[in-house]
């Protein structure tokens, strides 16, 4: 977290080990920033779109369903994001819509699966008891299974998070902006140091958000 | 009272169409105030009658009367609210402390806080769980005896007058369930809550049930007390379920101390009044008499056990 700050006492560091590197156009804090934007924006996206999915495929009697979201959210992770936003530009123009779908359809599979596997695992005497005691379904989900089942949806969660922060570097060849930025100009004018600042900050940036959503869920416990 | 008319639960065979009667025609009333054992063996539709009483099963026909009412009158969560329901892997909220877990039913019934806790308090108590102790814990804290006290205490918790209970002390070893058994003998004894306790333990139902109905395939077999079950059995499916040692394991669910009389103790074996009576039968045995005298807690003679005694329990 505290290398993220200074960021551009990262790129001194790299400076000494590498060659010199030209200024960009935006300071990498200001790309980390938008970096982050760009990944949580999709997160809560996904969120949105995956937690009820995986409510409405788990409910009895849905077994069918289950399968075909499985299979259908599993499909974006196998198309390779690169061809996704290749795809998605046409209709959608350059710039930040194309990228946020791709992190979208990249990021839905770990929530929807573990959201899915979490629902699953609750314990069937418990859900039992709580039809038992007169909840309606709607209590149930919100009382019982949603908070027993949080813990491996918050996992799915990091995965999704973690997964995104590397795949939104991408997002840069799009003109999305982003520590895909610094990698792409690098990569342009063959300037290795500048690869490697943008992937030392997506890295970090990574294991900063999975470090955080790890200390969020262990609070919650 | 709880009263099943004609009730009966048909499956439909997916594939052939060929329909399986779980429950077919059952008519019977369990008495107010008192504990109805439904015995039988696995499959002879036990649990599925007790799950049509709440509704966590749909009848296919006939009618359930609680009370007043047609148990098909009120929307099933309403109903179940007033339903206490005990089951044998007692299903205790795992992410809720204790408390949380008995005042279930009261928050959905929409009870104020303070008579909520007051309430939880009150009901952990009784259940032999000291609330200051027990409050805050998570279930995954206590044993498995003191789990199911908790989930007793979570069924009685809105006071309903009908209690649903399946196979409750089933998952406890030996002794845990003695105690509880012995608990729940004593708490029914000031509540007089109407029970309907699904076993498939025969000595659980003789020593708990102050009445026994006996289902063998979706129909009823006998219904009656424990004592025309074992010496009035109505059938060769009865007598040969309960066992020719049925007597045995009434008399097992019987305190020596409940049978015995005033009398002459002067130099006969000694037995505890907390002794069961089977037991006290194997004393006779074994000593060549046919009377024991029987002490209470501080081990004075408080009186005799004869044989004849033993026929009357």
């Amino acid at each position: 977290m505290v290398c993220l700050i200074p960021g551009l006492l990262t790129g001194t560091v790299s400076r000494l080990t590498g060659t010199e590197i030209p200024t960009l156009g935006t300071p990498l804090w200001s790309l980390t920033l938008q970096h982050l934007g760009l990944v949580l924006v999709a997160e809560v996206v996904v969120l949105l779109i995956g937690v009820p999915l995986a409510v409405v495929v788990t409910r009895p009697g849905r077994a069918a369903l289950m399968r075909l979201a499985e299979a259908i959210t599993g499909l974006g992770q196998t198309v390779p994001t690169l061809a996704i936003l290749a795809l998605a530009v046409p209709v959608l123009g350059f710039g930040a819509p194309p990228t946020l779908l791709g992190l979208f359809l990249y990021g839905l599979v770990p929530v929807v699966s573990n959201g899915i596997a979490g629902l699953l695992a609750v314990d069937q005497p418990t859900l039992d008891a709580a039809r038992g005691m007169g909840m309606t379904d709607a209590q149930r989900l919100r009382r019982i299974e949603l908070p027993l089942s949080l813990p491996v949806l918050m996992a799915g969660v990091r995965t999704s998070a973690v997964y995104n922060v590397g795949t939104a570097t991408i997002g840069a060849a799009l003109g999305t902006g982003g520590l895909g930025t610094p990698i792409i100009e690098g990569l342009s004018q063959q300037n290795t140091a500048l690869v490697v600042i943008g992937a030392l900050l997506a890295a970090l940036l990574a294991l900063s958000l999975d470090g955080l959503l790890g200390l969020a869920v262990r609070a919650e416990e | 009272m709880i009263e099943l008319r004609h009730l009966e639960k048909r499956y439909d065979d997916p594939v052939t169409g060929q329909p399986f009667y779980a429950v077919r025609d059952l008519s019977l009333s369990f008495p107010d105030g008192e504990i109805t054992a439904l015995l039988g063996p696995s499959g002879c539709g036990k649990t599925t009658t007790l799950r049509m009483i709440n509704r966590l099963i749909e009848p296919t026909g006939g009618q359930i009367l609680i009370g007043e009412h047609d148990a098909q009158s009120l929307r099933p969560e309403e109903l179940r609210r007033q339903v206490g329901y005990v089951i044998q892997q007692i299903g205790l909220f795992p992410h809720l402390s204790v408390a949380q877990n008995v005042a279930t039913v009261p928050e959905l019934l929409g009870w104020p806080k303070s008579k909520v806790q007051a309430r939880v308090r009150e009901l952990l108590a009784l259940v032999g769980l000291e609330p200051d102790l027990f409050a805050g814990k998570r279930p995954s804290e206590l044993s498995g005896g003191q789990q199911q006290r908790v989930g007793v205490a979570r069924a009685l918790a809105a006071d309903p007058p009908v209690l649903l209970m399946d196979e409750p002390f089933g998952a406890l070893d030996p002794l845990a369930r003695d105690k509880l058994q012995e608990a729940f003998r004593d708490i029914q004894q000031n509540l007089k809550k109407t029970i309907v306790m699904v076993t498939h333990d025969i000595d659980e139902a003789l020593k708990l049930g102050d009445k026994v109905a006996l289902m063998g395939a979706g129909a009823l077999e006998q219904f009656g007390t424990p004592d025309d079950l074992v010496r009035r059995p109505v059938s060769e499916f009865v007598r040969q379920f309960l066992g020719e040692d049925a007597l045995l394991r009434q008399l097992a669910g019987v305190p020596a101390g409940r049978l015995a009389r005033p009398g002459d103790a002067h130099g006969l074996p000694q037995i505890s009044q907390d002794l069961n009576a089977r037991s006290a039968l194997s004393v006779m045995l074994r000593e060549r008499v046919d009377t024991l005298a029987v002490t209470d807690e501080s081990g004075q003679v408080s009186g005799v056990l004869s044989w004849s005694d033993l026929e009357r329990a």
